[in-house]
């Protein structure tokens, strides 16, 4: 299974949250904190559906939530992904 | 004198709340003045329905708003979380604040309220996820879905997108909610909040909102646009449902002028709102007492109203029955009543709201809509009902009213600045 970029974040929560107008997120999001982006709890849970769809794995709730920014998120999604293939 | 509620404001003094903008989503016209037009021109926004195939449904009109791009308002992040109803609503109340030259530093955030009514939530938006549901699995149900079908939803969304964080509130009334949305935004400013913005905003018509509404009964099944609607009608055969209404900025007077308001439309000076006894009880409905309390409250005689906007149900005996409690406090044919609410079909929560604006626009415009059924009126009804042209005469004030399924009755006076 493929794993997740923050190129995959991007793409994921304007697809499934869109995307606030005043907020630039192009550019390098790594490290940028949620909130910053214009995306709050809510939103990550929305793309949840769409990552499970897109990576094979399921992300809890509440570690989900946790995630504050790209990276850990992809470090959290990229994390189940090689636990699954280990598994 | 005391007001109705028995609350004065922070000052001690009954202070007056007035309407100092107006945002209006309507079937026959998108913003103030272009619906204001097509009252006066009589332009329906009632037509077949085209959102869906409505071919196999019972009854095929709708009062739909076609031209309405929510994207070109909202931002993308709103879409997602949002039912059409809930984008009507937010564009609304963007057009009222701005009407009002309302800024989120204009006051305090805490200062300023929101206090809608809604009374079908989120059907589209619950439709489509409901779907999703049967056909892909609970995975594939928005989050946003928690909250996109709520009553109070709009008026979390309003609060949010503007910073109002004062004391706010959602109530449920059917069609009569609206007006108790404005007689508790008037006793959130008695409380002491300078600013709320209140009104109404529904839709539901997408497949299963509209069956849910012809569920209820009183859709009439007439197909020809201009005669299916007709309030007071001696052909009347139920109402047409219609989406939108409208969301108004009620301030402290004071506060208001304080702030250098650049319009005052009139003030909210009465409203009152009863429950109908069960039915069988043998006592008659409740309509009259809101129209004598909201009067009463206004400190009017019913001789110094000179426009009533009625509920106008179209269903012959709910007719009948406003004509004579509209006969019972003014006098038969004593005050000129319409109910331009033909032209949209009935709003829901978003009827009253729209009256209101409608009646300050006559207020202001020294014209009375006229009700656009053009079909003869029962001489029983003894109503002197505004027909065929607008009617030129001074407005200086209003009584509208409003009916809600279940014994819901709501009365509201304005009265001109």
């Amino acid at each position: 299974m493929a794993h997740m970029t923050v190129d995959d974040v991007r793409r994921i929560l304007v697809e499934c949250a869109g995307v606030d107008d005043s907020i630039d997120i192009n550019g390098d999001i790594s490290d940028r904190p949620f909130d910053e982006l214009g995306y709050d709890s809510l939103a990550l849970m929305e793309s949840a559906a769409q990552i499970k769809q897109e990576f094979g794995v399921v992300v809890p709730d509440d570690e989900l939530v946790e995630a504050e920014t790209p990276r850990a998120l992809i470090d959290l999604v990229n994390g189940l992904v090689t636990e699954a293939a280990a598994a | 004198m005391t007001s109705k509620d028995g609350l004065n404001d922070v000052n001690g003094r009954n202070a007056r709340t007035v309407i100092t903008g107006i945002g209006i989503t309507a079937p026959n016209g998108l913003g103030t003045e272009a619906f204001w037009k097509a009252v006066l021109a009589g332009h329906t926004g009632i037509a077949p329905v085209t959102r869906f195939d409505a071919s196999r449904y019972a009854a095929s009109l709708a009062g739909q708003i076609d031209d309405f791009d929510a994207a070109e308002h909202l931002g993308s992040r709103l879409l997602p979380q949002t039912d059409p109803s809930t984008r009507l609503a937010l564009v609304a109340a963007d057009w009222a604040l701005t009407d009002a030259g309302v800024s989120p530093d204009t006051l305090p955030d805490y200062d300023m309220g929101v206090v809608t009514s809604n009374a079908l939530g989120g059907f589209d938006f619950t439709h489509r996820e409901f779907d999703k549901l049967w056909s892909k699995g609970p995975d594939f149900v928005s989050v946003y879905e928690s909250f996109a079908w709520f009553y109070a939803v709009n008026t979390g969304q309003i609060s949010i997108r503007h910073k109002l964080r004062g004391p706010s509130a959602a109530l449920v009334g059917e069609q009569a909610g609206g007006l108790d949305a404005l007689g508790h935004a008037r006793r959130t400013i008695r409380r002491g909040t300078p600013l709320v913005v209140a009104g109404g905003v529904d839709s539901a018509l997408d497949p299963w909102g509209y069956v849910s509404q012809l569920a209820g009964g009183r859709v009439t099944t007439a197909t020809d646009p201009a005669r299916a609607y007709l309030p007071f009608s001696a052909d009347a055969s139920g109402y047409v449902p219609g989406e939108g209404g409208a969301i108004l900025v009620t301030e402290d007077e004071a506060s208001a002028r304080e702030r250098g308001v650049q319009q005052i439309y009139g003030e909210l000076a009465g409203y009152a709102a009863t429950f109908d006894p069960a039915p069988g009880s043998g006592r008659p409905p409740a309509l009259r007492r809101a129209a004598e309390a909201a009067l009463a409250d206004a400190g009017l005689a019913p001789g110094d109203i000179d426009v009533v906007f009625a509920d106008g149900a179209g269903v012959p005996e709910l007719d009948a029955a406003e004509a004579e409690a509209i006969s019972a406090v003014f006098g038969a044919g004593a005050v000129p009543v319409t109910a331009p609410k033909a032209l949209t079909g009935r709003l829901y929560s978003g009827g009253g709201p729209l009256d209101v604006a409608t009646a300050l626009l006559s207020i202001r415009d020294g014209v009375i809509p006229p009700t656009p059924t053009g079909a003869p009126v029962p001489e029983a009804y003894g109503l002197d009902l505004v027909q065929g042209a607008p009617r030129d005469r001074r407005v200086r004030t209003a009584l509208v009213l409003a009916r809600g399924r279940h014994g819901f009755n709501s009365a509201v006076v304005v009265r001109g600045a």
